[in-house]
């Protein structure tokens, strides 16, 4: 008993040369199809390479084009031929020509004597199938596709949308189901025969003629008529991308393809000289029986097409610049953005940091200079603090901060009197965490000296930038984490909102804060804000302070109202 | 795109592609070895002046990576260039002592070979200062890259230049002939660029690295460009725009992923901060053959003379193209 090898060639007809004759010397039949459109003197190189082995044939010649039926009349007058030359073969597998051993020919006869009256061939309903190109898997069954999918798409495409909007349907054959897989299988002698002897041969052969990619459906569906035991795997490792093209093993595949104990791996690039020669070589190993294991190559090729397809989030760069609304990540990770606390409270950057687990900056987008943390003039990737720069792109600044400080958060304070070129942008990003005292940015005109008309023409000017920044906090499209207080309601309670926003930043630590940041005095605010007032100007976002008189003073005691003590 | 936009496009094309079959008269052909070049052969078009001490590595550099034939136009050299590049057998050598800056920096005569030479092949068209790395460069030679490009149908592929600097002062270490330059120069800005999008030839325009941040930290509009489509698989009717920055058709530009995901990309290393820079940024700007008024070399010599050192605490060390993938300055894509 032997398995006998149909290899369908088109190109690299040296590497198919070489396959063949491992396979002719370890004594498996071998019979090869090469594309009519070869060149002739390149076929007769091949031919006159493999003439010394009289168990390697050639069968005749077809035109094979991608997704036709050729390709099936190929296989199948290769299969007719090494039925007959070879009455030994008892398993016929269908390769290609940059299919490549990967174990001996003696482990997969031992492997098949194991399963003698198995076919392995992957054949699943179509409505099981999620890898079909085009979208197309039914209806490749039940309509007509005369024009070339590769050539022709525009009408490749307008005739199929023709045929579904009149409701045409082909009529399948009775009995048969179809079914699809990967093209390359090992059948059985005895299903082989019954698929190439079936009396309706002639009525199926007419059927898949039209069918669209018969390669990947004829046998896969014929088997199942014919077949006692069907194994719905290929043995042949063959990777499929999203567009449907196979993955290309190099020569640092080496010791991944070793260790996948497949038998054959497909697709091979044909300049992979290691590869050839190590899988080529003759081993003196003794047979092992172990079962193909791809699992670590399907992770390798699946995470190659997740970043084709998904990316990483949060990066933007030369060959990843998405367009509005699809970056799958606006930004790389969580960060927090603190608007009016350093108004507020002294030092807040250095009680902040005492109490979360991140890296906290000062004004990021400041005015005259961004100020990173702990007053560095550059931060991670070479970013320096010149606010020329920064403003030139501010999201990139924004998202390149958060990119090349990845694994660890980024806190950063703000202000409307910093530039608010990203606030759609922060306001949109899930990523962001936004906590905002509004009409904090007063306390440090409260505190300035300047000239009343100065002060009272900067604080509408900021009241008018906060204005316009809460309108996008509170707009419909925010995915952003917003919190938002007025003045008043922050500084009569500060303990509990600074609770729940640390909390959020480090979920683990589960601390109570034992010590309220310092906050700046505020004796005479009220009257300020009357002043302002009194001097035409309408101070809309500190919430109700008290003209005279104190605010409640805040006891850093004060617990969670819900906790029951 | 609406139709008159393409077409004058198109115009456009044609109009570089007239211009560089103009220009073609200012080529000299001192040593034509181009009927070597086999059908599935990539080419490398390099034009140069003075690089004498830098060819050795750079021929090394891309002959091992599997570049099968060099065209060089040489625009009048006098240290010795083009004694040493006619000794070698896969170049092939034009020259020229005309204009550079009137033959747009070099790009008439390169996309006038490119047309004769290139076409049917995978180009790559780089400066004598610039070094090619792309995915699995260390396992895989180029033509891994050109063959799996093929399969998928892709022209082009896009490297950004990045500007490799050394630590301490840049004419602190000279460049011995055939010696890596990275040897030198192995320290690279990982994470200070800007992009956006040329809505008229539809390529991501990049900014940023130690230039930006040296030299023009007030005008961060100036700043050079860094992004590039060295290697593509030439046709006749393409053309470069200016250097290799972008590319008409507009095709040829759009070679990143707009909806998420990420195609795959190189880097180009940049090996200008090298000595003797101080020479050579006195020779430019004497000459006035740069762009934009030699804008950039004006700001190196002003830079230059007061700080020379690009490098901070931040600066990252080159060690493989790993290093920059992982850093997101190229990508895989879905190349495994």
């Amino acid at each position: 008993m032997s398995i006998g090898f149909i290899m369908m060639c088109h190109t690299a007809l040296h590497r198919a040369a070489q396959v063949a004759r491992y396979w002719a010397t370890s004594g498996a039949p071998v019979v090869i199809h090469v594309d009519k459109r070869v060149h002739a003197d390149d076929y007769a190189d091949l031919t006159a390479s493999l003439s010394d082995l009289d168990n390697v044939s050639f069968s005749a010649r077809f035109t094979c084009e991608w997704g036709t039926w050729s390709l099936v009349a190929a296989s199948q007058a290769a299969a007719e031929m090494m039925l007959e030359k070879h009455p030994d073969a008892n398993h016929v597998c269908l390769t290609s020509g940059s299919c490549l051993p990967l174990r001996p020919v003696e482990e997969l006869q031992a492997y098949l004597a194991q399963h003698p009256w198995t076919d392995f061939i992957e054949s699943v309903t179509t409505s099981e199938v999620g890898w079909t190109q085009g979208g197309l898997d039914m209806e490749r069954f039940t309509l007509r596709f005369p024009f070339s999918w590769r050539k022709h798409r525009k009408l490749f495409d307008k005739y199929v949308r023709l045929q579904r909007t009149v409701g045409f349907s082909r009529r399948i054959p009775p009995g048969l189901i179809p079914h699809m897989g990967s093209q390359w299988w090992c059948l059985t002698r005895q299903t082989l025969t019954a698929i190439l002897e079936e009396p309706e041969r002639k009525v199926y052969d007419s059927y898949f003629r039209k069918v669209w990619i018969p390669d990947e459906s004829y046998f896969q569906t014929l088997a199942r008529l014919y077949s006692t035991k069907i194994e719905s795997r290929s043995l042949t490792l063959s990777k499929f991308d999203f567009q449907g093209k196979p993955h290309t093993f190099y020569d640092d595949h080496l010791q991944l393809l070793r260790r996948s104990d497949c038998f054959i791996a497909r697709k091979i690039w044909p300049k992979a000289d290691r590869l050839y020669a190590t899988f080529l070589r003759a081993r003196d190993t003794a047979p092992t029986i172990a079962e193909p294991n791809p699992q670590k190559i399907d992770r390798l090729f699946s995470k190659a097409v997740a970043r084709r397809n998904k990316g990483r989030p949060g990066l933007y760069m030369q060959s990843r610049f998405p367009v509005r609304d699809h970056e799958n990540g606006k930004t790389s990770s969580p960060f927090s953005i603190f608007q009016g606390f350093t108004d507020l409270f002294e030092n807040f950057e250095g009680w902040l940091s005492k109490y979360v687990g991140a890296r906290v900056h000062g004004h990021l987008f400041g005015p005259e200079r961004v100020a990173f943390s702990g007053g560095e003039a550059v931060f991670n990737g070479c970013l320096t603090d010149s606010a020329a720069l920064r403003d030139y792109d501010a999201r990139a600044f924004l998202t390149s901060v958060i990119w090349n400080s990845r694994g660890e958060r980024q806190c950063f304070m703000s202000s409307p009197r910093d530039t608010q070129d990203i606030n759609w942008f922060t306001a949109t990003d899930p990523n962001a965490q936004i906590s905002v005292i509004s009409g904090a940015w007063a306390i440090p005109l409260f505190n300035s000296s300047d000239n009343f008309s100065v002060i009272r023409k900067e604080a509408a000017r900021l009241q008018k930038l906060e204005l316009a920044h809460l309108d996008i906090l509170q707009s419909m499209y925010v995915k952003a984490r917003v919190r938002i207080w007025s003045l008043a309601d922050f500084v009569e309670n500060p303990m509990e909102p600074l609770q729940t926003i640390v909390d959020e930043i480090s979920p683990r630590s589960a601390r109570r804060l034992t010590e309220a940041p310092q906050m700046v005095p505020l004796e005479g605010f009220g009257q300020f804000l009357q002043n302002l007032k009194n001097q035409g100007m309408q101070p809309q976002l500190m919430g109700d302070f008290p003209t005279t008189g104190e605010l409640k003073p805040y006891s850093s005691r004060r617990g969670r109202p819900y906790l029951v003590k | 795109m609406s139709i008159r936009q393409t077409y004058r496009m198109r115009l456009h094309r044609k109009r570089l592609l007239i211009r560089a079959f103009r220009k073609r008269s200012e080529l000299r052909c001192i040593m034509d070895r181009t009927q070597v070049i086999k059908k599935s052969d990539i080419l490398a078009f390099v034009t140069l002046r003075n690089e004498r001490v830098r060819l050795p590595f750079f021929l090394r550099y891309y002959r091992e990576m599997g570049v099968h034939h060099f065209i060089f136009v040489d625009n009048g050299s006098d240290d010795g260039s083009v004694d040493y590049l006619k000794r070698q057998p896969d170049v092939s050598l034009w020259a020229t002592d005309a204009s550079y800056k009137r033959a747009r920096f070099g790009m008439d005569w390169m996309n006038h070979l490119l047309r004769r030479y290139g076409t049917g092949h995978w180009c790559l068209t780089v400066d004598p200062d610039e070094f090619f790395v792309y995915p699995f460069c260390d396992t895989r030679p180029i033509e891994a890259l050109t063959d799996w490009m093929d399969t998928y149908g892709i022209r082009a592929f896009p490297a950004m230049l990045l500007d490799m600097y050394p630590k301490g002062p840049i004419d602190a270490e000279p460049y011995h002939e055939g010696q890596n330059p990275f040897d030198i120069a192995c320290w690279f800005d990982s994470g200070n660029y800007v992009i956006s999008k040329n809505p008229q030839f539809q390529n991501l325009w990049i900014q940023g690295g130690p230039r930006a941040r040296n030299f023009f930290s007030d005008a961060p509009g100036k700043a050079p460009s860094l992004n590039k489509v060295p290697l593509i698989r030439w046709d006749r009717s393409y053309a470069y725009v200016s250097s290799t920055h972008m590319a008409l058709p507009r095709g040829l530009n759009m070679v990143y992923d707009e909806w998420g995901g990420e195609r795959a990309s190189g880097c180009l290393l940049h090996a200008k901060f090298l000595s003797p820079l101080s020479a050579k940024v006195a020779e430019e700007l004497k000459r006035k053959q740069h762009f934009a008024g030699s804008r950039e070399y004006r700001a190196y010599s002003d830079t230059l003379s007061q700080q020379s050192d690009l490098w901070c605490k931040w600066s990252e060390k080159y060690i493989n193209w790993r290093q920059l993938e992982i850093l997101g300055l190229m990508s895989k894509g879905n190349w495994a």
